[in-house]
């Protein structure tokens, strides 16, 4: 079937909802509305409100409720509306989600895939916009991932919702409907924790994932390098193998991503590098991100934004070098 | 032992002017005088005219998305008409008619809408704090504004904002606690309009009403008509008055005649009938067969009004227009001293050309 990424997110959810019954979708404006993006679009009118439910507009609740819904062995899907939303959820989802199964050695588990839109690029009102990966990766216990395409959205919601741990799933809004790919219509899974080798290549590596991912893709292009460009897919857990196999491969590594370049993902990536291969590279890394400041009203977005030009830029100082 | 009762509420209702114009004398706010009510009056139709030009800009692409107030004039105007200006006001994200009648420059308005941080720096004699978008959590800020009040023994009151949807936060009952506990001079205005997105209130909570959520925190409460501007000023005249000795919830029950903001289709889940239904309760219909019926109002000075109006804003819309974004003041903005890293960032960025780019996307 040809679908944009919300097509796909919600064949997903369908087919999740249709083989799981103690699965169940929450939030806020996610039924009768379809969500503010849709993506949950006409999912309460097959399933019922008992399975695709309108809360009131608490986000700590949503979680609280889904965290103990979870501990009764169903399988909730909560809704955040945008990701900027989710810091009243912080403490549920770091105190709570991505510690029972340590705090109880496994006797307990959280099987809950959140799922909330990030990231900018689409003129929005003030929080709308945030990329806040690396916050919800970094105190350990939630599953992180975000995809960059919509067959990749599908395989990884799928498995992330037959998965017995929290998975944050973060959906790019500028990628819900900036293009459409030909994906199966049967359920199919893509594995956490493994990153995709988007486009092989000899000159450079280009490490990145969500909405980074086109915007290295037009700069290769524009600079016409041979760029080996590996998109993570999965945030937490890290795929160290296919991210050092790719650094070896060409010895020179940028790495790109939306979200503020301090003490981000790319810091990471980079310092896993540098205890692991940093006699196979033969030039500093370079990290294209966001300024290390909050993200915008969307009138300076196009000044805050990594675009082709600012990719460019580093391909051009990482070839230098 | 028998069972005692520990404690009993109840909630009360105000309306002043219902839906045909007919006044309650006995209610009517004391020393409020026919040109105060003109004025009020007037202050309704500009936040109309207002909110219509900035969906239409909107509509042009001059303004990014727009979160409109029609229908909600009136508990606008009436809460902001009973502030006094050393009353520190806490919007949300749509009490634009409050911030017309305290004084908001207009081209910081739509400088605001049209995506601009600017259009938040606001001067410090509006004694208001900027838009929140995170629902909610101004409730806390507003209790504690009011703390500081207190403990800087000044002759003021907080004004909070929070929408109906917004009363389901955590946010909204640990701040009324606090308020209940330091006996702080706050009053919070909940605008109750019915909905939350596509959410109704009946679907937001189990509670007959808003205002009693104060109860449980030891607070007064009052429910007025939302739609009648006198309610709204006496209510919030009387809280403001009394809030020395302790806060105050309102609940305005009125209506979000339109979409919840520019990029939302209430047609997927609201009913028309509904609308229908409001649209006879509206708050400028029934001041204005109020002031006509009385002398005070009359269709020459409907026109000239509308008129002025209409200039006045055209000139905040040009204004506003003629704003360029200097990419520096992110920069700059971040930290009183801008740090080595932003500092580099910046230089970076500027040496690189690359906000030209950006400029030509
Ligand atoms: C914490 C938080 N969650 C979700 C949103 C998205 N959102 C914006 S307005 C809104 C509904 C608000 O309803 P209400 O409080 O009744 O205010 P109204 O919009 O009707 O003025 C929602 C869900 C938000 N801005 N902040
Ligand atoms: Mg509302």
């Amino acid at each position: 079937m040809q679908v944009n990424m919300v097509g796909a997110i919600n064949n997903a959810l369908d087919i999740i909802l249709r083989e799981n019954d103690k699965a169940v979708l929450l939030g806020e404006d996610i039924g009768k509305d379809g969500g503010v993006f849709r993506v949950t679009d006409g999912l309460q009118a097959k399933y019922g409100e008992n399975r695709v439910m309108d809360t009131p507009l608490a986000e700590s609740a949503i979680i609280g409720t889904s965290i103990g819904m979870a501990l009764m062995g169903m399988h909730p899907i909560p809704e955040i509306q945008f990701a900027g939303f989710m810091y009243l959820a912080y403490d549920q989802l770091v105190s709570h989600a991505a510690r029972y199964r340590t705090r109880t050695r496994s006797a307990f588990q959280i099987p809950m895939t959140v799922r909330t839109p990030v990231s900018g690029g689409v003129k929005a009102l003030e929080h709308h916009s945030e990329s806040p990966e690396a916050l919800y990766a970094h105190p350990g216990g939630l599953i992180v991932i975000e995809p960059s395409t919509p067959y990749d959205a599908k395989g990884l919601l799928i498995k992330a919702c037959r998965t017995n741990d929290p998975v944050l799933f973060l959906e790019p809004t500028r990628l819900y409907r900036l293009f459409k790919q030909d994906i199966p219509e049967d359920a199919y899974e893509i594995p956490i924790g493994k990153a995709n080798v988007v486009e092989e290549g000899s000159d450079l590596t280009i490490i990145t994932y969500g909405t980074m991912v086109t915007v290295v893709k037009d700069a290769v292009a524009k600079k016409n390098v041979s760029a080996e460009i590996l998109d993570l897919r999965t945030i937490n857990p890290l795929d160290t193998e296919a991210i050092l196999a790719a650094a070896k491969k060409t010895g020179k590594v940028m790495i790109v991503h939306e979200a503020e370049k301090s003490f981000g993902v790319g810091a990471e990536v980079a310092a896993m590098l540098a205890e692991k291969a940093l006699y196979n590279l033969d030039a500093p890394i370079i990290r294209v991100a966001g300024p290390s400041m909050p993200y915008p009203f969307p009138g300076y977005e196009k000044y805050y934004t990594p675009n082709v030009a600012k990719v460019v830029q580093g391909i051009e100082k990482l070839l230098s070098q | 032992m028998p069972i005692e009762e520990v404690y009993n509420c109840s909630v009360k209702r105000l309306q002043i002017l219902d839906e045909n114009g007919n006044l309650d004398e006995a209610l009517f706010p004391e020393g409020l005088s026919g040109d105060s009510l003109v004025e009020m009056y007037k202050y309704m139709l500009l936040a109309r005219a207002v909110d219509a030009k900035a969906l239409s800009l909107q509509r042009q692409g001059r303004l990014a998305t727009y979160a409109p107030l029609i229908g909600e004039e009136a508990t606008h105007i009436g809460t902001a008409y009973a502030m006094r200006k050393q009353d520190i006001f806490i919007p949300a994200f749509r009490q634009h008619g409050v911030q017309i009648v305290r004084g908001l420059p207009l081209d910081l308005f739509f400088l605001y809408w049209r995506g601009f941080e600017d259009g938040a720096k606001l001067p410090a004699s509006l004694n208001q704090t900027p838009v929140i978008v995170p629902v909610g959590t101004q409730l806390p800020h507003g209790a504690g504004i009011a703390f500081a009040l207190k403990y800087l023994k000044k002759d003021a009151a907080a004004i909070v904002y929070i929408g109906d949807g917004g009363t389901s936060e955590g946010d909204f009952y640990e701040a009324l606690n606090f308020a209940g506990v330091w006996k702080a001079p706050l009053v919070c205005i909940i605008e109750n309009n019915q909905w939350a997105i596509s959410v109704p209130r009946s679907a937001q909570t189990a509670a007959e009403t808003l205002a009693q959520k104060a109860i449980a925190a030891g607070i007064n409460c009052i429910q007025v008509d939302g739609n009648d501007v006198l309610a709204v000023y006496k209510a919030t005249r009387d809280a403001i008055q009394n809030s020395k000795d302790g806060p105050m919830v309102i609940e305005c029950v009125t209506y979000r005649m339109s979409m919840h903001t520019t990029s939302d289709d209430p047609e997927k889940y609201r009913p028309d009938a509904e609308v229908e239904k409001w649209e006879k309760k509206d708050p400028i219909d029934r001041i204005r067969k109020y002031l006509t019926k009385n002398g005070l109002w009359n269709d020459s000075l409907e026109q000239k009004t509308k008129d002025e109006q209409a200039k006045f804003i055209d000139q905040a819309v040009e204004k506003a227009e003629q704003f360029k974004p200097d990419p520096k003041t992110m920069f700059e903005n971040v930290y009183g001293t801008i740090t080595q890293t932003l500092e580099e960032e910046l230089s970076d960025a500027m040496s690189a050309n690359f906000w030209q780019e950006s400029e030509d996307d």
